[in-house]
Protein backbone atom coordinates (compact mmCIF):
# COMPACT_ATOMS: atom_id res chain seq x y z
CA UNK A 1 0.00 0.00 0.00
CA UNK A 2 1.83 3.18 -1.35
CA UNK A 3 0.66 6.36 -0.17
CA UNK A 4 -0.80 7.19 -3.29
CA UNK A 5 -3.12 4.21 -3.33
CA UNK A 6 -4.76 4.58 -0.49
CA UNK A 7 -8.38 6.63 -1.09
CA UNK A 8 -9.60 9.00 1.66
CA UNK A 9 -12.24 7.33 3.72
CA UNK A 10 -14.57 9.33 6.42
CA UNK A 11 -14.84 7.53 9.85
CA UNK A 12 -18.04 8.86 12.06
CA UNK A 13 -18.17 9.26 15.67
CA UNK A 14 -19.80 5.73 17.19
CA UNK A 15 -19.16 4.30 20.63
CA UNK A 16 -17.68 0.99 22.15
CA UNK A 17 -17.74 -0.51 25.51
CA UNK A 18 -15.17 -1.59 27.99
CA UNK A 19 -15.00 -5.31 27.97
CA UNK A 20 -11.85 -5.80 30.16
CA UNK A 21 -9.93 -2.76 32.16
CA UNK A 22 -6.30 -3.90 33.30
CA UNK A 23 -3.94 -1.72 35.47
CA UNK A 24 -0.74 -3.33 34.03
CA UNK A 25 1.49 -0.99 35.92
CA UNK A 26 0.67 1.76 38.48
CA UNK A 27 0.87 3.95 35.63
CA UNK A 28 -0.52 1.79 32.27
CA UNK A 29 -4.13 0.73 31.59
CA UNK A 30 -5.04 -2.07 29.30
CA UNK A 31 -8.78 -1.45 27.71
CA UNK A 32 -10.51 -4.07 25.18
CA UNK A 33 -13.60 -2.70 23.82
CA UNK A 34 -16.34 -3.38 21.96
CA UNK A 35 -17.59 -1.52 19.07
CA UNK A 36 -20.81 -2.60 16.68
CA UNK A 37 -20.16 -2.72 13.29
CA UNK A 38 -16.53 -1.53 13.28
CA UNK A 39 -14.58 -0.70 9.97
CA UNK A 40 -11.44 -3.12 9.06
CA UNK A 41 -7.93 -1.20 10.16
CA UNK A 42 -4.37 -1.62 9.17
CA UNK A 43 -1.93 -2.05 12.19
CA UNK A 44 -0.28 1.20 12.70
CA UNK A 45 -3.88 2.98 12.85
CA UNK A 46 -5.49 4.66 15.50
CA UNK A 47 -8.66 5.49 17.40
CA UNK A 48 -10.18 8.79 18.74
CA UNK A 49 -11.10 8.19 22.08
CA UNK A 50 -13.75 11.49 23.48
CA UNK A 51 -15.40 12.00 26.61
CA UNK A 52 -18.45 14.11 27.76
CA UNK A 53 -19.00 15.99 30.83
CA UNK A 54 -22.16 16.77 31.86
CA UNK A 55 -22.04 20.14 30.91
CA UNK A 56 -21.39 18.72 27.44
CA UNK A 57 -17.39 19.89 27.51
CA UNK A 58 -15.39 17.04 25.98
CA UNK A 59 -11.85 15.98 25.78
CA UNK A 60 -10.63 13.49 23.24
CA UNK A 61 -7.31 11.98 22.16
CA UNK A 62 -5.72 9.62 20.29
CA UNK A 63 -4.57 5.77 20.89
CA UNK A 64 -3.03 3.58 18.66
CA UNK A 65 -4.16 0.14 18.25
CA UNK A 66 -2.46 -2.58 19.90
CA UNK A 67 -5.06 -5.21 18.35
CA UNK A 68 -4.90 -6.48 15.08
CA UNK A 69 -7.70 -6.40 12.71
CA UNK A 70 -8.45 -10.42 13.44
CA UNK A 71 -9.28 -9.52 16.94
CA UNK A 72 -12.81 -9.42 17.35
CA UNK A 73 -12.20 -6.54 19.75
CA UNK A 74 -9.68 -3.29 20.09
CA UNK A 75 -7.12 -3.10 22.57
CA UNK A 76 -5.36 -0.22 23.72
CA UNK A 77 -2.36 0.51 26.16
CA UNK A 78 -2.39 4.00 27.57
CA UNK A 79 0.24 5.38 29.86
CA UNK A 80 -1.31 7.82 32.81
CA UNK A 81 -0.46 10.90 32.08
CA UNK A 82 0.01 13.50 35.18
CA UNK A 83 -2.32 15.77 34.84
CA UNK A 84 -3.72 13.94 31.64
CA UNK A 85 -7.49 14.67 31.39
CA UNK A 86 -8.09 11.71 29.20
CA UNK A 87 -5.91 8.93 30.60
CA UNK A 88 -6.10 9.61 33.95
CA UNK A 89 -9.97 9.01 33.57
CA UNK A 90 -9.26 5.84 31.86
CA UNK A 91 -6.65 4.15 34.50
CA UNK A 92 -8.80 5.50 37.48
CA UNK A 93 -12.43 6.35 36.67
CA UNK A 94 -13.23 3.87 33.99
CA UNK A 95 -14.88 0.56 34.68
CA UNK A 96 -16.19 -2.22 32.67
CA UNK A 97 -19.33 -1.50 30.83
CA UNK A 98 -19.03 2.05 30.18
CA UNK A 99 -19.55 3.08 27.03
CA UNK A 100 -17.26 5.92 25.39
CA UNK A 101 -17.26 8.07 22.61
CA UNK A 102 -14.96 6.34 20.05
CA UNK A 103 -13.87 6.99 16.22
CA UNK A 104 -11.58 5.71 13.91
CA UNK A 105 -10.01 4.13 12.28
CA UNK A 106 -7.69 7.01 11.84
CA UNK A 107 -4.53 8.19 9.76
CA UNK A 108 -3.23 5.99 6.99
CA UNK A 109 0.50 6.74 7.16
CA UNK A 110 1.98 5.30 9.81
CA UNK A 111 0.58 1.56 8.77
CA UNK A 112 2.04 -1.56 7.67
CA UNK A 113 0.46 -3.66 4.77
CA UNK A 114 1.70 -6.81 5.62
CA UNK A 115 3.68 -7.29 2.95
CA UNK A 116 6.52 -4.75 2.87
CA UNK A 117 9.68 -6.33 4.88
CA UNK A 118 9.61 -3.74 8.16
CA UNK A 119 11.46 -3.13 11.08
CA UNK A 120 9.71 -1.29 14.41
CA UNK A 121 12.07 0.80 16.23
CA UNK A 122 9.98 1.40 18.93
CA UNK A 123 9.96 3.07 22.90
CA UNK A 124 7.94 2.93 25.79
CA UNK A 125 4.18 2.86 24.99
CA UNK A 126 5.17 3.82 21.33
CA UNK A 127 5.89 -0.38 21.03
CA UNK A 128 2.15 -0.51 21.19
CA UNK A 129 1.84 0.10 17.16
CA UNK A 130 4.54 -2.60 16.82
CA UNK A 131 2.36 -4.79 18.69
CA UNK A 132 -0.26 -4.49 15.87
CA UNK A 133 1.90 -4.99 13.12
CA UNK A 134 3.35 -8.40 14.57
CA UNK A 135 -0.37 -9.85 15.88
CA UNK A 136 -0.80 -8.78 12.20
CA UNK A 137 2.22 -10.45 10.72
CA UNK A 138 1.25 -13.87 13.10
CA UNK A 139 -2.34 -13.69 11.58
CA UNK A 140 -1.02 -14.07 8.18
CA UNK A 141 1.36 -16.63 8.83
CA UNK A 142 4.32 -13.73 8.00
CA UNK A 143 6.08 -13.02 11.24
CA UNK A 144 9.67 -13.20 9.31
CA UNK A 145 8.32 -9.87 7.24
CA UNK A 146 8.56 -7.74 11.03
CA UNK A 147 11.81 -7.23 12.69
CA UNK A 148 11.38 -5.23 16.08
CA UNK A 149 13.51 -3.35 18.19
CA UNK A 150 11.83 -2.42 21.52
CA UNK A 151 13.06 -0.09 23.98
CA UNK A 152 12.22 0.42 27.72
CA UNK A 153 13.32 1.41 30.84
CA UNK A 154 13.53 -1.85 32.60
CA UNK A 155 11.93 -5.12 32.20
CA UNK A 156 8.92 -3.94 34.33
CA UNK A 157 8.50 -0.61 32.36
CA UNK A 158 8.58 -2.52 29.18
CA UNK A 159 4.79 -2.85 27.79
CA UNK A 160 3.87 -5.66 26.66
CA UNK A 161 7.38 -7.77 27.38
CA UNK A 162 6.22 -11.21 27.16
CA UNK A 163 4.34 -10.65 23.69
CA UNK A 164 7.73 -8.99 22.29
CA UNK A 165 9.86 -11.52 23.54
CA UNK A 166 7.62 -14.50 22.07
CA UNK A 167 7.50 -12.64 18.66
CA UNK A 168 11.56 -12.75 18.65
CA UNK A 169 11.65 -9.19 19.24
CA UNK A 170 15.39 -7.39 19.98
CA UNK A 171 14.80 -5.64 23.09
CA UNK A 172 17.15 -2.78 24.72
CA UNK A 173 17.09 -1.65 28.67
CA UNK A 174 17.86 2.18 28.79
CA UNK A 175 17.98 1.95 32.56
CA UNK A 176 18.72 -2.22 33.41
CA UNK A 177 21.77 -4.54 32.95
CA UNK A 178 21.07 -7.67 31.06
CA UNK A 179 23.50 -10.45 30.86
CA UNK A 180 26.16 -8.99 28.75
CA UNK A 181 24.33 -6.10 27.45
CA UNK A 182 24.81 -2.96 29.63
CA UNK A 183 21.87 0.01 30.35
CA UNK A 184 21.59 2.18 27.81
CA UNK A 185 20.17 3.41 24.34
CA UNK A 186 19.98 0.65 21.32
CA UNK A 187 23.68 0.98 19.23
CA UNK A 188 24.29 0.85 15.47
CA UNK A 189 25.85 -2.35 16.23
CA UNK A 190 22.89 -3.67 17.41
CA UNK A 191 20.60 -2.05 14.95
CA UNK A 192 22.84 -2.77 12.02
CA UNK A 193 22.21 -6.56 11.74
CA UNK A 194 18.07 -5.99 11.57
CA UNK A 195 18.03 -3.89 8.97
CA UNK A 196 19.29 -6.86 6.36
CA UNK A 197 16.28 -6.79 3.84
CA UNK A 198 14.33 -4.41 5.15
CA UNK A 199 12.90 -1.72 2.97
CA UNK A 200 10.65 0.64 5.57
CA UNK A 201 11.29 1.38 8.98
CA UNK A 202 8.54 2.37 11.84
CA UNK A 203 9.34 5.32 14.52
CA UNK A 204 7.49 5.15 17.55
CA UNK A 205 7.89 7.08 20.40
CA UNK A 206 8.33 10.32 22.47
CA UNK A 207 9.64 13.65 20.37
CA UNK A 208 12.73 12.82 22.16
CA UNK A 209 13.12 9.10 21.36
CA UNK A 210 11.87 9.76 18.12
CA UNK A 211 14.76 11.76 17.28
CA UNK A 212 17.46 9.55 18.47
CA UNK A 213 15.51 6.89 16.44
CA UNK A 214 15.86 8.30 13.07
CA UNK A 215 19.27 9.73 13.36
CA UNK A 216 20.41 6.11 14.76
CA UNK A 217 18.17 4.69 11.71
CA UNK A 218 20.11 6.82 8.81
CA UNK A 219 23.41 6.27 10.39
CA UNK A 220 23.01 2.89 9.60
CA UNK A 221 22.03 3.39 6.27
CA UNK A 222 18.17 3.15 6.45
CA UNK A 223 17.04 6.20 3.42
CA UNK A 224 14.98 9.18 5.12
CA UNK A 225 12.03 8.74 2.92
CA UNK A 226 11.88 4.96 4.11
CA UNK A 227 11.28 6.15 7.64
CA UNK A 228 7.58 6.74 8.86
CA UNK A 229 7.39 8.36 12.05
CA UNK A 230 4.47 8.43 14.74
CA UNK A 231 5.24 10.61 17.99
CA UNK A 232 3.74 11.84 20.87
CA UNK A 233 4.11 14.38 23.45
CA UNK A 234 2.44 14.90 26.84
CA UNK A 235 -0.93 15.90 25.52
CA UNK A 236 -2.33 13.89 28.49
CA UNK B 1 -24.21 12.04 22.48
CA UNK B 2 -24.73 10.70 26.28
CA UNK B 3 -22.73 11.77 28.87
CA UNK B 4 -19.75 9.63 30.05
CA UNK B 5 -20.43 8.11 33.37
CA UNK B 6 -17.66 10.11 36.10
CA UNK B 7 -16.27 12.14 33.82
CA UNK B 8 -16.14 16.06 34.52
CA UNK B 9 -14.23 19.33 33.26
CA UNK B 10 -11.48 19.71 34.98
CA UNK B 11 -9.73 22.22 32.67
CA UNK B 12 -10.41 25.63 32.44
CA UNK B 13 -11.71 27.26 28.72
CA UNK B 14 -9.01 29.23 28.74
CA UNK B 15 -9.26 33.14 27.38
CA UNK B 16 -12.69 33.94 26.56
CA UNK B 17 -13.76 32.65 23.27
CA UNK B 18 -10.31 31.92 22.01
CA UNK B 19 -10.12 28.06 22.69
CA UNK B 20 -11.83 25.83 19.37
CA UNK B 21 -14.42 22.99 20.41
CA UNK B 22 -12.73 19.87 21.65
CA UNK B 23 -9.31 21.68 22.06
CA UNK B 24 -7.26 22.60 25.22
CA UNK B 25 -5.00 24.87 26.33
CA UNK B 26 -1.29 22.93 26.13
CA UNK B 27 0.12 26.05 28.20
CA UNK B 28 3.83 26.55 27.78
CA UNK B 29 4.40 23.04 26.06
CA UNK B 30 5.21 22.79 22.43
CA UNK B 31 4.12 19.43 21.07
CA UNK B 32 6.17 17.88 18.52
CA UNK B 33 4.53 15.59 15.78
CA UNK B 34 6.02 14.63 12.66
CA UNK B 35 5.34 12.11 9.77
CA UNK B 36 8.82 11.59 8.59
CA UNK B 37 12.34 12.05 9.57
CA UNK B 38 12.72 15.18 10.71
CA UNK B 39 15.39 17.12 7.93
CA UNK B 40 18.79 19.14 8.58
CA UNK B 41 17.62 21.98 6.01
CA UNK B 42 20.95 24.70 5.97
CA UNK B 43 19.39 28.21 5.75
CA UNK B 44 22.46 29.00 3.26
CA UNK B 45 20.89 26.33 0.88
CA UNK B 46 17.20 27.16 1.66
CA UNK B 47 14.89 28.56 -1.31
CA UNK B 48 11.48 28.92 -1.49
CA UNK B 49 9.63 29.18 -4.73
CA UNK B 50 5.95 30.68 -5.63
CA UNK B 51 5.13 28.95 -9.17
CA UNK B 52 1.99 27.27 -10.99
CA UNK B 53 -0.22 29.60 -12.04
CA UNK B 54 1.96 32.48 -11.75
CA UNK B 55 3.36 35.07 -14.30
CA UNK B 56 6.33 35.17 -12.71
CA UNK B 57 7.56 32.32 -10.90
CA UNK B 58 9.54 33.02 -8.70
CA UNK B 59 12.41 31.85 -6.13
CA UNK B 60 14.14 33.55 -2.83
CA UNK B 61 17.00 32.16 -1.01
CA UNK B 62 17.28 32.64 2.55
CA UNK B 63 18.90 36.27 2.06
CA UNK B 64 16.28 37.62 -0.31
CA UNK B 65 13.61 36.31 1.40
CA UNK B 66 15.29 38.23 4.66
CA UNK B 67 15.08 41.40 2.51
CA UNK B 68 11.14 41.24 2.10
CA UNK B 69 9.17 43.36 4.38
CA UNK B 70 9.12 41.78 8.16
CA UNK B 71 5.81 40.73 9.39
CA UNK B 72 5.20 39.06 13.17
CA UNK B 73 1.80 37.25 13.65
CA UNK B 74 1.12 37.15 17.35
CA UNK B 75 -1.89 35.37 18.65
CA UNK B 76 -3.09 31.56 19.02
CA UNK B 77 -2.35 28.42 16.98
CA UNK B 78 -4.71 25.15 17.48
CA UNK B 79 -3.61 21.34 16.28
CA UNK B 80 -5.75 18.75 15.19
CA UNK B 81 -4.40 15.96 17.96
CA UNK B 82 -6.55 19.08 20.38
CA UNK B 83 -3.81 21.10 21.85
CA UNK B 84 -3.99 24.75 21.07
CA UNK B 85 -1.40 27.47 22.08
CA UNK B 86 -2.03 31.03 23.07
CA UNK B 87 -0.30 34.37 22.32
CA UNK B 88 2.51 32.62 20.08
CA UNK B 89 5.03 35.33 18.09
CA UNK B 90 6.42 33.86 14.34
CA UNK B 91 8.54 36.46 12.36
CA UNK B 92 8.63 35.87 8.79
CA UNK B 93 7.13 37.64 5.96
CA UNK B 94 3.70 37.52 4.50
CA UNK B 95 2.63 34.97 1.93
CA UNK B 96 0.82 38.39 0.28
CA UNK B 97 3.97 39.46 -0.09
CA UNK B 98 5.97 36.47 -2.35
CA UNK B 99 2.02 36.40 -4.37
CA UNK B 100 2.23 39.74 -4.92
CA UNK B 101 6.14 39.42 -6.48
CA UNK B 102 5.10 36.22 -8.45
CA UNK B 103 1.47 37.56 -9.88
CA UNK B 104 -1.09 35.01 -9.23
CA UNK B 105 -3.39 34.33 -12.47
CA UNK B 106 -6.64 34.90 -12.40
CA UNK B 107 -8.01 30.98 -12.78
CA UNK B 108 -5.28 30.68 -9.52
CA UNK B 109 -7.88 29.25 -6.78
CA UNK B 110 -5.66 26.75 -4.75
CA UNK B 111 -2.66 26.12 -3.19
CA UNK B 112 -0.22 23.20 -2.97
CA UNK B 113 2.27 23.89 -0.37
CA UNK B 114 5.22 21.59 -0.74
CA UNK B 115 8.27 21.07 2.43
CA UNK B 116 11.71 19.52 1.22
CA UNK B 117 11.25 16.36 3.11
CA UNK B 118 7.97 16.07 0.13
CA UNK B 119 5.11 16.48 2.90
CA UNK B 120 2.47 18.50 1.40
CA UNK B 121 -1.13 20.13 2.60
CA UNK B 122 -3.48 21.99 0.49
CA UNK B 123 -5.01 25.16 0.88
CA UNK B 124 -8.06 27.57 -0.65
CA UNK B 125 -5.72 30.61 -2.29
CA UNK B 126 -8.10 33.07 -0.28
CA UNK B 127 -6.40 30.98 3.14
CA UNK B 128 -3.55 32.33 2.23
CA UNK B 129 -4.19 35.81 1.65
CA UNK B 130 -5.19 39.17 2.85
CA UNK B 131 -2.79 38.90 5.63
CA UNK B 132 -3.89 35.27 6.90
CA UNK B 133 -0.87 33.26 6.23
CA UNK B 134 3.28 33.77 6.43
CA UNK B 135 6.14 31.86 5.84
CA UNK B 136 8.33 32.13 8.92
CA UNK B 137 11.75 31.84 10.24
CA UNK B 138 11.69 33.17 13.84
CA UNK B 139 9.77 31.55 17.08
CA UNK B 140 9.32 34.09 20.13
CA UNK B 141 12.47 36.05 18.88
CA UNK B 142 14.85 32.96 18.15
CA UNK B 143 15.48 31.10 15.00
CA UNK B 144 12.92 28.79 14.75
CA UNK B 145 13.98 25.24 16.10
CA UNK B 146 14.85 22.03 13.34
CA UNK B 147 11.44 20.20 14.88
CA UNK B 148 9.30 22.63 14.58
CA UNK B 149 9.97 23.09 11.34
CA UNK B 150 12.73 25.44 10.74
CA UNK B 151 14.51 26.55 9.04
CA UNK B 152 11.34 28.03 7.88
CA UNK B 153 8.03 26.96 7.69
CA UNK B 154 4.24 28.17 6.40
CA UNK B 155 2.00 29.16 9.23
CA UNK B 156 -1.30 29.79 8.60
CA UNK B 157 -3.03 29.82 12.17
CA UNK B 158 -6.46 30.15 11.80
CA UNK B 159 -6.26 27.12 10.56
CA UNK B 160 -5.41 23.05 12.05
CA UNK B 161 -1.71 23.40 12.60
CA UNK B 162 -0.91 20.80 9.94
CA UNK B 163 -1.78 23.07 7.23
CA UNK B 164 1.43 24.99 8.68
CA UNK B 165 4.08 22.71 6.73
CA UNK B 166 7.41 22.44 7.71
CA UNK B 167 10.62 23.19 5.91
CA UNK B 168 8.49 25.20 3.81
CA UNK B 169 9.82 25.32 -0.17
CA UNK B 170 7.55 25.62 -2.67
CA UNK B 171 4.13 27.57 -2.67
CA UNK B 172 2.22 26.05 -6.20
CA UNK B 173 -0.99 27.82 -7.26
CA UNK B 174 -3.43 25.35 -8.88
CA UNK B 175 -6.88 26.04 -10.34
CA UNK B 176 -7.97 23.28 -8.63
CA UNK B 177 -7.81 21.31 -5.28
CA UNK B 178 -6.07 18.42 -5.01
CA UNK B 179 -5.39 16.55 -1.24
CA UNK B 180 -1.84 16.92 0.32
CA UNK B 181 -0.42 14.74 2.36
CA UNK B 182 -2.27 14.05 5.50
CA UNK B 183 -5.40 15.31 3.54
CA UNK B 184 -4.68 11.77 1.26
CA UNK B 185 -4.29 10.07 4.93
CA UNK B 186 -7.61 10.76 6.26
CA UNK B 187 -7.79 14.65 7.40
CA UNK B 188 -10.03 16.78 6.28
CA UNK B 189 -9.29 19.36 2.80
CA UNK B 190 -10.02 22.79 4.70
CA UNK B 191 -9.47 22.01 8.47
CA UNK B 192 -11.13 25.24 10.45
CA UNK B 193 -11.06 24.47 14.06
CA UNK B 194 -13.55 26.50 14.82
CA UNK B 195 -16.26 24.36 12.76
CA UNK B 196 -13.77 21.52 13.73
CA UNK B 197 -13.07 19.99 10.73
CA UNK B 198 -10.68 17.32 11.84
CA UNK B 199 -11.21 14.25 9.33
CA UNK B 200 -12.73 13.07 6.44
CA UNK B 201 -16.35 13.77 6.56
CA UNK B 202 -16.52 16.59 9.44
Amino acid sequence: MSIDDVAPTATTWTSGRIITKELVTPTTVRLRMHVDDRLRHWPGQHYLLRLRAPDDYTAQRSYSLASDDSDPLLEFFVERLPDGEVSEFLADVAEVGDVLEMRGPIGRWFTWDVRTPALCLVGGTGIVPAIAMSRAARHAGRPDLLRILAVGRSPEELPYGDELHRFGATVAYTRHAVDDRPAGPPTAAELAPLLDGIQRAYVCGSSRFAGLAEALLMECGMPADSIRVEQFGATG
Amino acid sequence: MPVTRGFVRRRADGPEGRLPPGQYDTGSGWPVLTAEATPHVAPETWTITVDGLVDRPTTWSWDEAHQLPTSTYTGDIHCVTTWSKFDVAFTGVSVDALLEAAGPRSEAAFVMAHSSTGYTTNLPLRDVTGGKAWVVWEYGGKPLAREHGGPVRLLVPHLYFWKSAKWISRLELMAHDQPGFWERNGYHDRGDPWLEQRYQGD
